[in-house]
């Protein structure tokens, strides 16, 4: 199970990839292979601005749903609109073509401070692990 | 609790019998010997052992009520009480439920044990059956509303209507929905049930003279930017029977970011323009006419269809077409993920249980009627209903909204309805529905009768109403 | 990502991204090559193709006279159909054959035994199907006045106070459509309550995380924030859970007793009293009524309302899936609030409430005044069996579903120890991390020995659970050979594993493609860009 090790993770499994004083935000691999088959993913509209661990999009499976929780606030710059046909992008590409939303961080600094909503790869694997 | 005291049925000490008797009284299996091998298997005494943990302040003993009752003498009992009900009159009530001819098909189909002593196809494997006839249904539909997403089924047409004004509020995020006060009363009350006490907004609008919505108020409502709409309902053909602008009225929602509801009537759409045509974003309706019996107001059909662009926000299950893992052809539940047993507080409704029978009633009815025997279902009530509006006219009643187009039902005016119609029902003849039960403030509604006719209305029927009209009045 | 539902996955068959061509449809006669996988055969093998496609133009029967040519000439254009009706045209044989070659791919009560927990999913008496048929019943207008409609009226009204007495209420609506539907009235009913009081900052909905999902989705549907609390290692209510969930804010907990898991509460008194203490009421899903009928009278235990589910408890059909119908009882708080129009009786002549009689009312809740249809079978039901027919159908649900336990409890996991009422939760857990095989796979296998799965996955709380629900209707001997059955599978499980994760073999059609049919839905036969239509052709 991939857990890359320049990402920051939630221990709702979403991943933050902090670039500057932007960031992109999907779900793990873990999530993906736990949900199965994705089949929907519900983004918001650029624009719209996050607290931390504010829901801001729904994925649905075959037979399940789970909210979608930003890792950090700030405002919402691009969705992933391949999802919209692609779905299965989530399950096939975690990391890379299934990112979910470009946000522009609103404090760029708490967005890499270890807390308990923001782990590092070797802290997120424990919990995996943890089962 | 004795509730009757004429009962004719034997007396109660006979059914005292202890369980596992031969005078069985319920459809269950069990001889004694049955009983005893499973208590025996659990190593216990009697039955009661199993119901021991029921706490004593609250564990009951036995019902009061009537003892059982054999087949044949509860028979006769049910149709003694069905007699006592009177269903062979001339009649010319519609308003929402419709008398049609229900070819036999319908019913030979909907008594195949296979579809009404199934449950809900969870299983897809065995319930493709089921399934399949949901998406035929949802096809059939489709096809009549000329819009892609068909929901399963609703309970009937007031609950799909409610439903409908939800999902304009879950899709546009605004909280105030306006409704024509010509979409059937009872829609229009059960919206307001769903909508009352909690943070939503329901505002009616007003018709003109002619029985038409005034599109002027819904401008005007449509422009309070300070209360913006979710949606707009109006009916086609309303509550009057009147036909609506339709697609004025959804180019004015459209143009202030509202959804548009069409609350149609499934039979009349064989002829009149589908909502798909002018735009609606969502139609509802009574689906009863479709080959469902009147049975004093259910089971019916709720009738939801939507744009494509809505599919997530439809409440109820939908049926897709897929394969299986060798590629056949098959049928199964989708979109699950909008449901409340895995959404749970974030469904798009709470609805489980639906009407899967009633949409399998008029599937059927639409498959053996066809396009051209449903097209003439509905012209031939179109034909009958001018044949009536004539007579009624000669024996004194106009209609109250003259100016206005009507397919098969409209008002007319006859001083003092309610005593007019029930007079008329000493003839024999159920004059339609008196409009003071629904708009009793309505000075004019107050003194019309609400009438309509179907392809089972006679021509000697339209007779004697419109002569048993002329007595009354007289 | 929290999840809010039960992550139930696929199988992982690489078949399944291999699907054929999606318009091959299997004709008669083209027989699974794998059905001697199966020791039964649980339903006919013929798939069949749509009514659009056996359309021909031309080919429909003539049912109604045709009528005059000038019929809707005074219909303008503008509200006329322009496109032309696209309805399949078939002729009265070939619709006969199709909805009964469709019939056969069903499985249902009347074809064998259908252990679907939760759903009660018992034989449904054929005398019933005939009184709902009398022309008296049958046709009768919704709008017709009392005066035609004293049959009904009557049925109705002791209808009602039989169910007040089941229930141990003070009174019923009859109007709901469906249990969901009923707990739509219920709730909207205790908002009311709470309203009339000026009770105003009762916002929340208590459930249990073991509770139908239709609990949460009513509370969100009438406005209310669903707030979940634990069940205990019991599956009781959690006492402390409750009492730290009750507030002010409490305007109701809903239950379901006896639980989804087939337990009883024991603890009910301080339930109650918990939840009126804090000033909220107490709503019980009825669903599980086949278990207690005559044993527990939930009014008389002091929940202020609940539902029933005629279609579970009363043998109505389940129709493929509805309709049924959702009576609520309640009590004397609630009773002022109850939907018009309720039946009246005024010196033996029955009558509908007018509109506005009863000022209190929440109001209708639907169009007219309940699925009667429905109602004319739960009557017969009930004056077939009485009271103590009644109970002797909960004693024999009961003690069939405790047989059944006994008989599985060697081979599967029981995770309560607890008498079961009229069904009981047993695990796959064991057999999971011992062969790889889930509960999914053993509940596809039943299907070959032609059986109807248990309910799985449900309640969420059970890991790999099955709800198993009997029902009084069915003989020893099949409880016995279903028994039989899931000790075999779970054997297979060790010898074969392959056999079951790939079952079932031997129904119509095999596991579906369930990921391709929601992310790329087909919804009905024409396009979904749909101008034209398909058919006819």
């Amino acid at each position: 199970m991939q857990v890359p090790e320049d990402l920051r993770y939630t221990p709702d499994h979403e991943w933050l990839r902090v670039e500057g004083d932007e960031a992109v935000v999907g779900i793990t691999e873990y999530a993906a292979t736990e949900l199965g088959d994705v089949v929907f993913v519900e983004l918001p509209a650029p624009g719209m601005t996050l607290q931390s661990a504010q829901s801001f999009g729904v994925i649905e499976s075959v037979k399940t749903a789970s909210d979608l929780y930003s890792p950090a606030a700030g405002e919402v710059i691009a969705v992933n609109a391949q999802l919209a046909d692609k779905p299965e992008l989530v399950n096939d590409d975690p990391y890379g073509d299934g990112w979910m939303i470009r946000i522009r961080l609103s404090e760029p600094d708490v967005a890499t401070a270890p807390s308990e909503r923001n782990l590092d790869a070797g802290a997120y694997r424990s919990l995996i692990e943890a089962g | 609790m004795r509730v009757r005291t004429d009962r004719s049925s034997r007396p109660a000490e006979q059914f005292t019998a202890e369980p596992g008797t031969t005078d069985r009284v319920t459809y269950g299996p069990h001889t004694s010997a049955d009983r005893q091998r499973m208590l025996t298997a659990l190593n216990i005494d009697s039955i009661d052992a199993l119901f021991a943990d029921i706490p004593a302040e609250v564990r009951a003993h036995g019902l009061d009520l009537p003892p059982p009752e054999d087949e044949l003498t509860m028979a006769r009992r049910l149709e003694t009480l069905s007699a006592r009900n009177r269903v062979g009159l001339a009649s010319f009530l519609g308003a929402g439920a419709y008398r049609h001819y229900i070819p036999p098909t319908v019913d030979q189909i909907l008594s195949r044990g296979e579809f009404y002593t199934s449950y809900t196809p969870y299983q897809p494997e065995i319930s493709q059956g089921t399934l399949q006839t949901i998406y035929e249904y949802q096809s059939l539909i489709a096809e009549l509303t000329g819009l892609d997403v068909v929901s399963a089924s609703h309970y009937d047409g007031g609950a799909a209507t409610a439903e409908a004004a939800l999902m304009t509020v879950r899709a546009t995020r605004r909280e105030r929905v306006l409704v024509s006060r010509a979409i059937h009363r009872h829609f229009l009350d059960t919206t307001a049930t769903y909508f009352e006490g909690g943070r939503l907004t329901l505002d009616e609008l007003p018709t003109l003279a002619d029985g038409t919505t005034d599109l002027e108020t819904l401008e005007r409502e449509l422009a309070d930017e300070a209360r913006p709409v979710a949606g707009v309902l109006i009916g086609q053909p309303n509550a009057f029977g009147i036909l609506e602008p339709m697609a004025e009225a959804g180019r004015l929602a459209h143009a202030a970011g509202a959804l548009f509801v069409a609350v149609v009537e499934p039979v009349s759409l064989a002829v009149l323009a589908p909502p798909g045509e002018y735009e609606a974003d969502i139609a509802v309706g009574e689906g009863q006419p479709l080959g469902i019996a009147l049975q004093y107001g259910g089971p019916y059909l709720g009738l939801l269809a939507a744009k494509s662009d809505l599919v997530r926000q439809v409440p109820g299950r939908l049926v897709g077409r897929t394969t299986d893992i060798e590629g056949k052809r098959a049928y199964v539940m989708t979109l699950r993920a909008r449901e409340q047993d895995i959404r749970r507080d974030k469904a798009a409704s709470n609805i489980c249980t639906n009407q899967a029978l009633c949409a399998l009633a008029a599937t059927v009815y639409v498959a053996t009627l066809g396009p051209h025997g449903l097209r003439d279902v509905a012209a031939l009530g179109a034909a009958r209903a001018h044949e009536l509006e004539v007579a009624l006219a000669g024996a004194g009643a106009a209609r109250v909204h003259a100016e206005g187009t009507y397919l098969n039902e409209f008002a007319v005016h006859v001083p003092d309805a309610p005593r007019v119609h029930a007079a008329l029902l000493e003839r024999d003849i159920l004059a339609g529905l008196p409009l003071a039960d629904w708009y009793p403030d309505d000075a004019v509604l107050r003194d019309a009768l609400l009438v309509c006719a179907t392809e089972l209305t006679t021509s000697s029927e339209i007779e004697r109403f419109a002569e048993g009209l002329r007595e009354v009045l007289a | 990502m929290t999840a809010v539902g039960p992550a139930v996955s696929r199988p992982d068959d690489p078949a399944v991204t291999e699907a054929g061509q999606p318009d091959e449809v299997a004709q008669g006669g083209a027989r699974n090559p794998r059905a001697e996988l199966g020791p039964h055969l649980a339903v006919g093998p013929s798939l069949q193709p749509t009514l659009a496609e056996l359309s021909r133009p031309g080919r429909s029967s003539t049912k109604v006279p045709h009528p005059p040519a000038d019929a809707l000439d005074r219909i303008p254009t503008s509200a006329r159909r322009a496109r032309p009706l696209g309805l399949p045209e078939l002729n009265e044989p070939e619709v006969i054959r199709h909805f009964v070659n469709l019939s056969q791919l069903n499985f249902a009560v009347d074809t064998g035994f259908y252990p679907l927990g939760s759903c009660t999913m018992k034989y449904n008496p054929k005398i019933n199907e005939w009184a709902a048929r009398l022309p008296g019943f049958a046709a009768l207008h919704p709008l017709a006045p009392d005066a035609l409609a004293q049959g009904t009226l009557e049925l109705m009204w002791e209808l009602e106070r039989w169910l007040v007495e089941i229930s141990g209420m003070s009174a019923a609506t009859l109007q709901p459509a469906a249990g969901a539907h009923g707990e739509l009235t219920g709730i909207l009913m205790i908002r009311a309550y709470h309203q009339s009081r000026t009770d105003t900052e009762r916002l929340e909905v208590i459930v249990p995380d073991s509770s139908h999902g239709t609990n949460p989705a009513t509370a969100s549907m009438s406005g209310f924030k669903t707030v979940t609390i634990p069940s205990d290692s019991f599956g009781q209510v959690d006492l402390a859970a409750l009492r730290a969930a009750l507030s002010p804010r409490t305007a109701a907990v809903m239950l379901t007793n006896p639980s989804t898991l087939g337990l009883f509460e024991k603890g009910i008194g301080e339930v109650l009293e918990a939840v009126h203490a804090a000033g909220a009421l107490a709503y019980m899903d009825g669903a599980n009524m086949n278990a207690i009928l005559g044993k527990f009278k939930p009014g008389a235990a002091g929940f202020d309302v609940m539902h029933f589910n005629t279609h579970k408890t009363f043998s109505t059909p389940h129709g493929g899936g509805g309709p049924g119908a959702g009576p609520v009882a309640v009590n004397d708080k609630l009773t002022p609030f109850l939907p018009w129009p309720r039946v009246q009786c005024d010196e033996g002549r029955f009558r509908l409430e007018r509109m506005n009689e009863r000022s209190s009312s929440i109001g209708r809740v639907r169009s007219y005044q309940g699925s009667v249809g429905v109602l004319v079978r739960a009557y017969a039901y009930l004056l077939a069996h009485g009271g103590s027919g009644l109970e002797e159908v909960s004693e024999d649900a009961v003690l069939a579903a405790n047989y059944l336990r006994h008989r599985l409890a060697d081979t599967y996991q029981m995770p309560y120890a607890q008498v079961s009422k009229h069904e009981f939760v047993a695990s796959a857990q064991n057999i999971r991390a011992e062969t790889g095989v889930r509960m999914l796979d053993i509940a596809k296998r039943l299907i070959d020995y032609g059986y109807h799965p248990p309910t799985i996955y449900f309640p969420l709380i059970v890991e790999e659970g099955m709800l198993v629900e009997p029902t009084e209707t069915e003989s020893v001997e099949t409880l016995d050979a279903f028994a039989d059955a899931l000790i075999e599978i779970a054997q297979e499980a060790r010898r074969n594993p392959e056999i079951v994760t790939t079952a079932p073999h031997a129904s119509p059609v095999r596991r579906l493609d369930e990921a391709t049919a929601a992310r790329h839905p087909d919804l009905h036969w024409r396009p979904m860009t749909g101008a034209e239509p398909v058919c006819p052709q």
